[in-house]
């Protein structure tokens, strides 16, 4: 984020050199010779030209990408400056299990071809740094010595599979700048430089599959990603910068954190629909680990997430020239009605005009065809003709630098983790922390423009995961577009990528007036209910700027009420402010939800803890509640779309009877446990700026806790108790003041550590000894039971080994009493006196441990 | 005469004082002025209900050691100290319920309701239903927030006991009040299960800040005689320091002594707690009259051995012979058969023999009398039947269990007074 940040700053302006060299008319493209770079602060410019080398911003400051300049073109506005590149790759961009088919130790200075033509080799030309200059080394030869640090050495060729030796042909920059010649690269046959039509049209379907998808009435998200993990094997082993699987597995899917740069989720996600799609292998090998390919496939993707609504017009406004409309594309279109809602997705209007402007204008990239008959589609698309008027030519005004206003523009999303578990720490932070959150999220997501009326749903969701690959090629800011945006007006304070799923889920129902039902599931503590009200709440703020219909929220909660009946009474006197007996509710109710609703508004019914209802329900009122649960939202004009939360998983299969099953369109949603880095952003987040933890410590409680049960209110009530600590000691021992490790492991033991063991060592000798007793017994019988007459036998003969006056019966009863109520050990019939049966409830182990350390 | 009532009479309110006094402290009728070892323990939740009452943070707290060992005490204590601020006192409200009396959700709803005094919100409107109840607790909780609303809290002893109450519904709204910005509620539950998180369902459990406190006596014997000697000594106000002076003294003594230090160390071997102690003393010093001013040595043993009578071996010593001599043949057939259970019938027969062996010392009883006599201990729970729910058997032949040890029918014989010599042997020897 910092960097993102600095990078910023340091502006450079871009220029053409002389005039174009050349137009394209049917692409609407001008072609030039070279461009200028002015870098502020610096005088003389860098001039770029056709066949140089030049270094991409990338995601690694000190290793920016590496290629040849190609092509350098612009559209008619003459706003976006493309080059075509060819792409090498450094060493530390080979992925790491590759990088031993290299056969020797890489020279530092030693960078490859790289040869993969589904990469996009498009790039924005405003994210070019410079020149760089680079020596073909033959094979045979050895590299020069002496020479500059600043000299990159080629020699091989890498195509993804394997080094071979590299043509000096081809590090010739090719003649004809209008179209690079597919031949010309190399011994494979594809045409490298042009994205590949096909590619480009998947990753585009990719996209919206992977939108529609998480919507989709049968995927289980989780077992999407899963599956398109696995499926992803070449990508991974590409993926260098996705180092970490914790980051890009399925739970990843929660990622609290802001505006954290790494977008590797998404980003696999992203290949992991391309992937579900199309499964010709060669193909999608290229795709992943062609490093250009990523590039353009995340510019568009970033375009049309965006917009996720106006991603919906470039697909469907036409192109007649392109005749190559399939099957899915229509799917696509017609299903973009749930756009996917990508990191991204708060990039201002004007930018969707671009993009879109930028798609009808290239062949390559426009590919379908009008077809959608959404209604949805079709209001989206007319929303963004307009905006299109509104601010096609207002680009350039709108840049960055408007931290300023976030703040204002943000009040509303402070709540979002404080509803499920507030004060964490004291009252000090917790204010500050309110503060800083917001302040945060505004900067973090900041570069955008203001959040004008017009643009649609853009600017909500999501806002920390960008579509940005996060392989080696990845140059994430290479749109020229993404530096120009300032903060959207608002978004939803956390990035889960449950809150996405839900977010589109709602929106699109709401949209189309229609119901549905949405099953979310998780263990305690994974911020369920926490991310449902975030949703609520940012669609509600749509809502009130009319761009979406009108919804209505009523949430209930299983366990808040006294019986599963009173359901239908709160259900009632939310929704209409009346009071009925439970029947006469049900009854309303019914009526309600079998007309049209009124007003045309969409009722939004959260059922938390929703088995409390269900359990009790399927035997006494035979379904009922059942049935508004899962049976309206299907009705047509009923306008109902709930979301039912509950801890198992596999809740609707347990409870529901086939009939009932076959009519719910049921769309499940699973919450991972938080993995601990999850957790570490959760804490960070909410004591952002104020350095209260030393970085070990933090690790510390996420990781336990992670490894526990990934209950984010486990992680900070642990947090919590460590200040409490440390505030307690930091007055006797002139420490840093932070809270350590050592805070952290009291906490953690008091929290974690079972008080058996103390327990044991606390108590009285006779009840040490009537414990020892147990366990002769138990030993002696070879069972784990014994009554207490027999165990009251051992005790006395251990009392006298001791040397102690034996127990009677009544002192010896009141010993095991005392230790049946503490539940050291568990005593069944109590009535039995003599006969009362004795087991342990501590392990043999722990009780002999307690008794030899004193 | 003229100078000796006055000094009577001072005795005797001496006496009357010192009764009083003795018997705040020993039958917890006030509250120690410090808890004795659990100065970290009184700090910590000192600390958080501090926090809640002052700043306004929500928190949950078990405080979790065994019976006796102080839980209330110490909660007593803090409560006294934090209520003796200002700005607590008047802000608080204090909620307290025992899942003893409170054993439904529905009960306890009503009793938070009457204890916060919301009825008087709603004016004469009739609380109906236990849903509106609920509906309209978690509504006015909801309602509140940190800075504005006064903190609540909820004092839940026998904390276990609201674990089994229906779907732990009222647990689960009073941990989740306290976690989410609502009305600010501390909920501080006492047990003396070790065990007790394990019986919170898991969203319930999820909800709880995970804070226990354990209260487990680490004294030593040495810190044990000082507590029995602070607890027995006499202000310095008192009334009369010439008598305080004395009884300070007697009670330094009697510490010392060898007798009494191995009484104490029984009882401290037995059980840590103080509550036993106390009974201990409180049994002593009810010995203590005007006549009988100071504590001595006699008193303690005599306390001591009514409180560690066997209660079983007592109710022997009220037995006739018959019954006597039916309880010896049951131990041996105990014996015999390895505590295999036994019928009336096996148990008059092995007295039959004993009788015709020793005709001339036991009056010979009929078979309907031995029956009666069976059936008294029957009544007193000295023999048990091995399960009742078989009652078809006649009652010659029903099995039964005896549930006495063999030391405690010794012992009560040894004590019977007396006992007829033959009866003695025929305990003590190997067979019937």
């Amino acid at each position: 984020m910092s960097r993102y940040i600095t990078r910023l700053r340091m502006r450079r302006a871009y220029k053409w050199n002389g005039r174009p060299v050349s137009k394209d008319r049917k692409l609407k493209r001008q072609y030039y010779e070279s461009m200028s770079i002015s870098v502020e602060g610096k005088t003389e410019d860098v001039t770029v030209s056709l066949g140089q080398y030049i270094l991409i911003e990338g995601d690694d400051d000190d290793n920016p990408f590496v290629a040849q300049l190609l092509k350098l073109y612009t559209d008619d506005s003459g706003k976006k400056k493309t080059a075509v590149v060819q792409w090498f790759v450094r060493t530390c961009e080979v992925p790491q299990n590759k990088r031993k088919l290299l056969g020797r130790h890489p020279h530092p200075q030693e960078i490859f071809f790289y040869q993969d033509c589904s990469c996009d080799n498009e790039v924005d030309g405003e994210t070019i740094l410079g020149a760089v200059q680079i020596e073909y080394v033959p094979v045979e030869d050895p590299f020069p010595k002496g020479k500059s640090k600043g000299i990159l050495f080629v020699k091989l060729l890498w195509d993804t599979k394997s080094f071979r030796a590299l043509d000096p042909e081809l590090m010739q920059p090719p003649q004809s700048s209008k179209s690079p010649p597919p031949s010309s690269r190399g011994p494979q046959t594809r045409a490298l430089p042009t994205p590949d039509l096909s590619v480009m049209k998947r990753a585009m379907s990719g996209i919206l599959t992977r939108g529609s998808m998480s919507t989709g009435k049968m995927s289980s998200s989780e077992a999407e990603s899963l599956h398109s993990a696995s499926k992803l094997s070449a990508a991974k082993a590409l993926s260098a910068k996705r180092r970490s699987r914790a980051v890009s597995g399925p739970h990843v899917r929660k990622k609290l954190d802001l505006c954290s740069p790494s977008k590797n989720m998404t980003r696999d996600d992203v290949l992991g629909e391309i992937l579900d799609e199309h499964t010709e292998k060669t193909l999608t090998s290229k795709l992943n680990t062609s490093p250009t390919g990523r590039i353009s496939i995340s510019i568009r993707l970033t375009r049309l997430n965006l917009n996720e609504e106006e991603c919906v017009s470039p697909l469907s406004s036409h192109s007649p020239d392109k005749p190559r409309m399939t099957a899915y594309d229509k799917d696509e279109s017609t299903r973009a009605r749930t756009p996917s809602r990508r990191k991204d997705a708060l990039r201002e209007p004007a930018l969707a005009a671009l993009a879109e402007e930028e798609h009808e204008d290239s062949p390559v990239q426009t590919a379908a065809t009008p077809r959608s008959k959404r209604k949805s589609a079709q209001l989206v698309s007319s929303r963004i003709r307009k905006q299109l008027n509104l601010l096609g030519n207002t680009v350039d005004l709108q840049s960055d630098g408007v931290d300023g206003d976030d703040d204002d523009c943000f009040v509303p999303a402070k709540i979002d983790l404080q509803s499920s578990s507030d004060e964490e720490e004291e009252a000090k932070i917790d204010s500050e922390d309110e503060l800083i959150v917001k302040k945060r999220r505004g900067s973090g997501t900041s570069r955008s423009t203001e959040k004008t009326r017009v643009s649609a749903r853009t600017p909500r969701k999501t806002p920390s995961k960008k579509t940005a690959p996060a392989t080696p090629h990845t140059p994430r800011h290479a749109t020229p577009s993404i530096p120009s945006r300032s903060a959207p007006a608002r978004k939803p304070g956390n990035v889960l990528e449950e809150a996405r799923d839900i977010y589109n889920f709602v929106e699109s129902k709401v949209i189309d007036g229609t119901g549905g039902c949405m099953y979310i599931s998780g263990v305690p503590g994974t911020g369920k209910t926490a991310t449902v009200h975030e949703v609520i709440r940012s669609l509600q703020q749509s809502a009130e700027q009319d761009e979406i219909p009108h919804l209505r929220f009523i949430e209930i909660n299983g366990m808040k009420m006294t019986d599963p009946h009173q359901a239908y009474v709160q259900i009632l006197q939310k929704l209409t402010d009346q009071k009925a007996t439970p029947d006469h509710a049900a009854a309303l109710l019914e009526k309600r939800f079998s007309a049209p609703a009124p007003k045309k508004e969409t009722t939004v019914l959260l059922v938390d803890e929703v088995r409390h209802l269900l359990l009790v329900t399927l035997i006494s009122i035979g379904y009922f509640l059942f049935i508004i649960l899962f049976d309206w939202p299907t009705r047509r004009n009923a306008r109902l779309v709930v979301l039912t939360i509950a801890n198992t998983m596999d809740l609707p299969e347990r409870i529901m009877i086939n009939r009932v099953a076959s009519r719910l369109g049921l769309t499940r949603m699973s919450f991972q446990p938080y993995t601990f880095k999850q957790l570490q952003q959760i804490i960070t987040s909410r004591l952002n700026r104020v350095k209260a933890f030393e970085e070990d410590a933090l690790q510390l409680v996420s990781r336990k806790v992670a490894a526990l049960s990934g209950d984010a209110r486990r992680c900070l009530d642990i947090c919590r108790r460590a200040t409490e600590i440390c505030e307690h000691s930091g007055s006797q021992k002139n420490s840093s003041g932070l809270v350590g490790m050592s805070h952290v492991m009291e906490a953690l033991d008091e929290m974690f550590s079972s008080s058996y063991i103390a327990a044991i060592r606390c108590a009285s000798v006779q009840e040490q000894l009537f414990l020892r007793a147990v366990i002769a017994e138990f030993r002696r019988l070879g069972l784990e039971e014994a009554t207490f007459q027999q165990v009251f036998v051992q005790h006395q003969a251990l009392c006298r080994v001791e040397g102690l006056q034996p127990v009677n019966v009544s002192e010896g009863l009141t010993v095991c009493q005392r230790l049946g109520s503490c539940r050291l050990i568990l005593l069944e019939g109590s009535r039995l006196d003599l006969f009362l049966r004795i087991r342990l409830n501590v392990s043999q182990d722990d009780v002999l441990y307690a008794l030899k350390a004193d | 005469v003229c100078k000796r009532q006055p000094e009577t009479c001072s005795d005797s309110c001496n006496n009357i004082t010192l009764h009083k006094l003795l018997r705040e402290r020993l039958c917890h009728q006030k509250l120690p002025d410090q808890p004795v070892g659990l100065d970290s323990q009184y700090k910590h939740l000192l600390e958080l209900l501090r926090r809640t009452a002052v700043h306004g943070e929500s928190n949950s707290v078990l405080i979790v050691g065994p019976r006796g060992s102080g839980k209330t005490m110490l909660l007593g204590c803090v409560l006294r100290e934090l209520m003796s601020l200002r700005e607590v006192q008047k802000n608080v409200l204090l909620v307290e319920l025992n899942g003893l009396l409170q054993t439904d959700d529905k009960i306890a709803l009503k009793e938070i309701t009457r204890q916060l005094h919301l009825e008087n919100v709603v004016g004469d409107k009739v609380f109906g239903s236990f849903a509106e109840n609920l509906a309209f607790l978690l509504e006015a909780l909801k309602k509140g927030d940190k800075s504005s609303s006064r903190p609540v809290l909820f004092v839940l002893d026998e904390f276990d006991l609201f674990a089994h109450h229906k779907n732990q519904t009222l647990l689960y709204n009073l941990l989740d009040v306290s976690q989410s910005a609502q009305t600010p509620v501390a909920v501080v539950g006492l047990t003396c299960r070790l065990d007790v998180l394990e019986l919170l369902e898991k969203r319930v459990k999820s909800r709880f800040s995970h804070r226990q406190i354990h209260l487990f006596s680490s004294l030593s014997f040495g810190q044990y005689v000082d507590v029995v000697r602070a607890q027995l000594s006499l202000p310095p106000d008192f009334p009369d320091p010439k008598f305080s002076d004395e009884w300070n003294h007697s009670v330094t003594k009697l510490c010392e002594d060898k007798t009494v230090e191995e009484i104490l160390r029984r009882n401290f071997n037995g059980s840590k707690d103080f509550r036993s102690l106390h009974s201990l003393l409180f049994l002593a010093v009810s010995r203590v009259s005007v006549s009988h001013s100071t504590l001595r040595e006699a008193d303690l043993i005599e306390a001591c051995r009514l409180i560690s009578a066997d209660s079983k071996a007592n109710v022997l010593h009220g037995l006739s012979i018959l019954e006597l001599c039916l309880i010896i043949a049951m131990k041996h057939l105990n014996d015999t058969y390895d505590g295999e259970p036994f019928n009336f019938q096996m148990v008059h027969n092995e007295f039959k023999k004993f009788i015709q062996r020793k005709s001339h010392s036991i009056h010979k009883f009929e078979k309907p009398v031995v029956m009666k006599a069976f059936e008294h201990l029957l009544q007193l729970e000295l023999v048990r039947p091995v399960d009742s729910g078989v009652c078809k058997v006649q009652r010659e032949y029903q099995l039964m269990r005896l549930m006495l040890e063999h030391g405690q029918v010794m012992e009560a014989l040894q004590k019977y007074p007396q006992c007829p010599t033959d009866v003695k042997q025929w305990a003590l020897s190997a067979f019937g």
